[in-house]
């Protein structure tokens, strides 16, 4: 059977309102004196996929877990699906799939079992879990290890059976925490495609990542989160022509590097930052830049001229400096 | 048809067991777990009781009759079975209450997958819960067929020791729960055992009279759990136990075990709902 069928060809019909699925407002999340968001609105709508980028401790997660409704929200207000966590988690959780950070797997059962076990949770009947979780195997390429327990599963296996587990309760709403890091490209290549497919369904996504090529494949909108804050959202290539030029300049001069070799190239384009190993030029005319770097009769040791990427974004918004 | 299509979906998400409670199926996973895992259990709920009322009873038992004759007006095995239940199912229940809570807060974190369900941090407690009282019945009952066994059963109320037992369990349960929900590794189980379960196990009256102790640890001994639970399981499968004392026994142990839950709900609150 072609995995692409698994959910059937009927995928879900956006809302003809186009009433957003996620709404907050001043939404704000403290642990005692820490306050790990701090005030954010945003809204998400049906069919939508959106991202959430940001340093480590940005307050992505607390937002995801406010918005999953595993986590009470300290000040704001959230809607999810239209109603309040406070009030209807429970009904809330059952029309929403979730991917924490870290697994949550029983390694001690099967691939299969584990699957059987979650769909009890949403209280649905055995015979309609065992049809899905079968399908939703064949959907993650799991379908040879069913009978395996999970503990010999690799790392990336686990990832797709935890999307698969997340799909059991067939949600409208895909919540995701960083759900690549740590695996191979194949694994995340993968993954990413699995989830192009459930976006062309019109399953809604929520992702957290900190990978740019990530948030670029996956994301329609994106939150640049710093501190606790939103430091820009957007589309991705939106994003790029706000915060950053059309092209960069990169110029290497190794350990010949000339004095005030920095100060002289001051000025020649829009934006320019030193590092320890290179200076980045930010001009939306690469070439004419490099022309003039020559002109100055500078020699770097190498050059490289390449388009604007998100990391440019996310470097400029939220800093160099590694926060821990 | 596919399953996860329109149609059957909507036939689906409706509950199919409309106003049934959640916790139910939070003690459904762990029965299905228990299912593929029961068998590292039999050790504790079957041959442990066997080998002490073997070892214990018989054995040492004939060297106590030897010289005593009776202890409590019976031979030392029918005195010592009764104790025994209770402890064994101090032991599981505080066995259950320890590692397997702290495991699915930090390590396999099967609470936290619950969580992302319809179950509440309440469902997950009563669910877990209710599993760990139906391990004690199988445990108390097993005990108290395998006393039969042994023939050590004088009371036509003994089948009563069964809920007793359980009762006894639920009250090192229930605060274990608590306990185990606020811990940040699993070092403090191993010092909750040394001085708290084992000196219990020692001295709760489950071996001797605890007349036999020095007054003021005989004080010590009626404020524990374990010595209600003892006095009762033996009252109950001797039989000449009193209506005062069973009630004051049962009250006792009922008021730690609603202490011990209203604990457990306000620390799985403060690990859980973050």
């Amino acid at each position: 059977m072609d995995p692409s069928d698994a959910f059937g060809a009927t995928s879900r019909v956006p809302a003809a309102d186009g009433e957003p699925l996620v709404v907050a407002s001043g939404l704000v999340k403290r642990f005692g004196e820490f306050v790990a968001v701090d005030g954010v609105d945003f809204s998400i709508g049906r069919g939508e996929s959106y991202g959430f980028l940001g340093p480590n401790g940005a307050g992505k997660t607390s937002t995801m877990r406010m918005i999953a409704c595993m986590s009470p929200v300290s000040a704001g207000t959230l809607r999810v699906l239209g109603r309040d966590p406070d009030r209807d988690g429970p009904e809330i959780r059952s029309r929403i799939g979730v991917v924490p950070q870290e697994d949550t797997l029983d390694l001690e059962l099967t691939v299969l079992d584990n699957l059987l076990v979650y769909g009890r949770y949403f209280d649905l009947p055995r015979r309609v879990i065992r049809e899905r979780a079968e399908e939703l195997l064949d959907f993650v390429q799991l379908t040879e290890r069913a009978r395996d327990r999970v503990e010999s599963l690799s790392g990336g296996m686990k990832r797709r059976l935890t999307i698969a587990r997340s799909l059991v309760s067939d949600p409208e709403l895909l919540i995701l925490d960083e759900p690549t890091t740590g695996l191979d490209p194949q694994a995340r290549h993968l993954l990413w495609d699995r989830l192009y497919r459930l976006r062309r369904r019109g399953v809604t996504l929520v992702i957290t990542t900190h990978y740019m090529d990530e948030a670029e494949q996956l994301c329609e909108r994106l939150a640049v989160m710093d501190r606790g804050r939103f430091a820009a959202e957007g589309a991705p290539r939106d994003l790029i022509a706000k915060y950053s030029t059309r092209e960069v300049v990169e110029l290497r001069f190794g350990a010949t590097e000339p004095a005030g070799v920095a100060a002289a190239l001051e000025g020649l384009a829009q934006r320019r930052e030193v590092l320890p190993d290179r200076v980045l030029l930010y001009s939306d005319d690469g070439d004419a830049t490099l022309g003039e770097v020559h002109r100055l009769g500078l020699t770097p040791e190498s050059t490289l001229v390449r388009r604007s990427s998100l990391e440019d974004v996310f470097l400029h918004l939220t800093g160099r400096t590694l926060v821990e | 048809m596919s399953a996860l299509g329109g149609t059957v979906t909507a036939a689906a998400r409706a509950p199919s067991h409309l106003g049934r409670p959640r916790w139910l199926r939070s003690l459904a996973y762990w029965a299905y777990r228990y299912k593929r895992t029961w068998r590292g259990s039999i050790t504790t709920s079957f041959l442990y009781p066997v080998i002490y009322l073997a070892a214990l009873g018989v054995g040492l038992g004939s060297l106590v009759n030897h010289h005593v004759h009776t202890v409590s007006g019976v031979g030392y095995l029918e005195f010592l079975a009764p104790g025994l239940l209770a402890s064994t199912a101090m032991q599981v229940g505080a066995d259950e209450a320890m590692y397997p809570v702290m495991d699915a807060i930090k390590w396999g974190r099967t609470y936290l997958a619950m969580l992302a369900t319809p179950l509440t941090v309440r469902d997950v407690l009563r669910g877990h819960l209710a599993w760990i009282t139906f391990r004690l019945v199988t445990v108390c009952a097993i005990y108290l067929a395998i006393m039969e066994a042994f023939g050590t059963l004088r009371s036509g109320l003994a089948v009563l020791a069964i809920p007793a037992g359980v009762l006894a369990g639920l009250a090192f349960v229930a605060p274990i729960m608590a306990f185990a929900g606020a811990q940040q590794n699993d070092r403090g189980f191993s010092a909750l055992y040394r001085f708290g379960l084992i000196p219990l196990f020692l001295f709760s009256g489950t071996f001797f009279p605890i007349s036999q102790l020095p007054r003021w640890l005989q004080f010590v001994a009626w404020a524990t759990p374990l010595y209600h639970g003892v006095a009762l399981c033996r009252g109950l499968a001797l039989g000449g136990l009193g209506v005062g004392p069973a009630v004051v026994h049962t009250a006792y142990l009922v008021v730690v075990v609603g202490i011990g839950y209203w604990l457990a709900t306000r620390s799985y609150a403060k690990r859980l709902e973050i």
